[in-house]
C-alpha cells in the first residue's frame, strides 16, 4: 500500500493566530529560541493502486479543490517512501 | 404573490429556525430546505444560516460546499437567485467561490458573542435595499472564525465596486481586513454577512429589530420584480 502526504499551510501573508499563540507559550514552558511558529495540517492518504503520475494528478486535484482553500492556503503533495 | 424564501438546514446548522422565523416576520413564506435534497422547491431566494455545518470539519463550510443542495444553490445563484449567507453561510459562500476571500480564525483566538454595531455601506444589493445608505445598526455577532481576509487586489476591487455591504463600527471584533462585516458578488444577488440579522427581528428576543431590513429587502425586490 502506498502513502501520499498532503501538507497544507496558511500562505505566508495570512495571519496565523494559532501559531502565534503556540510561539508565545513556548518560552514559559522552557523552550527558548523559537522565533516563529506556523501551524498547518497534514493529510495521509493511503492508495489502493500504484503511485503513478495519474494518481498524483488526481490527488493534486483533490488538494486544490478540497483539502486546501487556495485563497488562504498552499499545499505540497509528496510520496512517502515504503518502509518508513 | 407570495414570496417564498428557503432556508437550508445542514447537519450542525444552529440558526435555521431563527432564519425561518425572520423570513416569516418579514412577510414572506419560509420554506425549509434540506442539505441532501437538490430540489430547491422553486423558492425565490435562499438563506444559508449560521452554525457549525458538518462540525466545521476540514474548514468551516468546506464540506457543506459539496452537499447536494449546494449544487443547486451554486448553479442558481450564478443565474441570479438571491442568496444570503449568514456567519457559517458566509463561510460556505466563500468556500463555494460565489464570494471572494475567506473567513479565518479570529485574530485574538476567542469566540466572541456580542451585540455589534455596523454601518450599511451598500443599499443596492438584493439584501440591503431596504436600508438607508450609511445606516448604523446593532445586531448580534457570534463567531470563532470570522476574520475576513483577501489579497489586497481583491480588497481594492471590492471597495472600488461598492461590494462591501457592511462594516464593523467602534471595534473590529475579529481582525477582518478593512473592518469588513459583509460583501456581495458583482451582480449583488449573493451576499455574505458575518453578524446575525436574523437574531434582531423582534423586540422580545433581539437587542434591536434592525436586522429585519435584510429580509424585507428581498421581499420588496421580488414583489416588484
Amino acid at each position: 500500500m502506498a502513502r501520499v502526504v498532503v501538507d497544507v499551510m496558511l500562505k505566508p501573508e495570512i495571519l496565523d493566530p494559532q501559531g502565534q499563540a503556540v510561539q508565545r507559550a513556548l518560552p514559559g514552558l522552557g523552550f527558548d529560541g523559537i522565533t516563529d511558529v506556523r501551524q498547518g495540517k497534514r493529510f495521509e492518504l493511503e492508495l489502493e493502486g500504484p503511485v503513478d503520475e495519474a494518481a498524483l494528478a488526481r490527488i493534486r486535484e483533490a488538494a486544490e479543490s478540497f483539502l486546501a482553500n487556495t485563497v488562504i492556503e498552499d499545499f505540497v503533495v509528496r510520496v512517502e517512501e515504503e518502509g518508513k | 404573490m407570495t414570496v417564498r424564501v428557503g432556508v437550508v438546514t445542514f447537519p450542525g446548522s444552529l440558526d435555521d429556525r431563527d432564519a425561518l422565523r425572520a423570513v416569516r416576520i418579514a412577510g414572506a413564506e419560509p420554506v425549509a430546505l434540506w442539505h441532501k435534497d437538490k430540489n430547491l422547491q422553486q423558492v425565490d431566494a435562499v438563506v444559508l444560516p449560521g452554525g457549525f455545518s458538518y462540525g466545521d470539519y476540514l474548514r468551516c463550510g468546506a464540506i457543506s460546499r459539496f452537499s447536494p443542495v449546494m449544487e443547486s444553490v451554486i448553479e442558481q445563484a450564478q443565474a441570479g437567485l438571491p442568496v444570503l449567507g449568514i456567519c457559517n453561510g458566509f463561510q460556505i459562500l466563500c468556500e463555494s467561490h460565489l464570494l471572494p476571500g475567506a473567513l479565518t480564525r479570529n485574530d485574538h483566538l476567542h469566540f466572541i458573542c456580542r451585540d455589534q454595531k455596523l454601518r450599511i455601506e451598500n443599499v443596492s444589493s438584493a439584501w440591503t435595499s431596504d436600508f438607508a445608505q450609511g445606516q448604523e445598526i446593532t445586531v448580534p455577532l457570534k463567531n470563532g472564525e470570522g476574520g475576513f481576509v483577501a489579497d489586497e487586489r481583491t480588497l481594492d476591487m471590492l471597495e472600488a465596486e461598492g461590494r462591501v455591504i457592511a462594516r464593523y463600527l467602534d471595534v473590529n471584533p475579529n481582525g477582518s481586513r478593512r473592518d469588513i462585516a459583509g460583501i456581495s458578488n458583482a451582480a449583488g444577488n449573493v451576499v455574505g454577512l458575518m453578524p446575525h440579522p436574523e437574531h434582531a427581528v423582534e423586540p422580545l428576543t433581539g437587542p434591536t429589530t434592525e436586522g429585519l431590513p435584510f429580509f424585507t429587502s428581498i421581499l420588496k425586490r421580488l414583489v416588484n420584480a
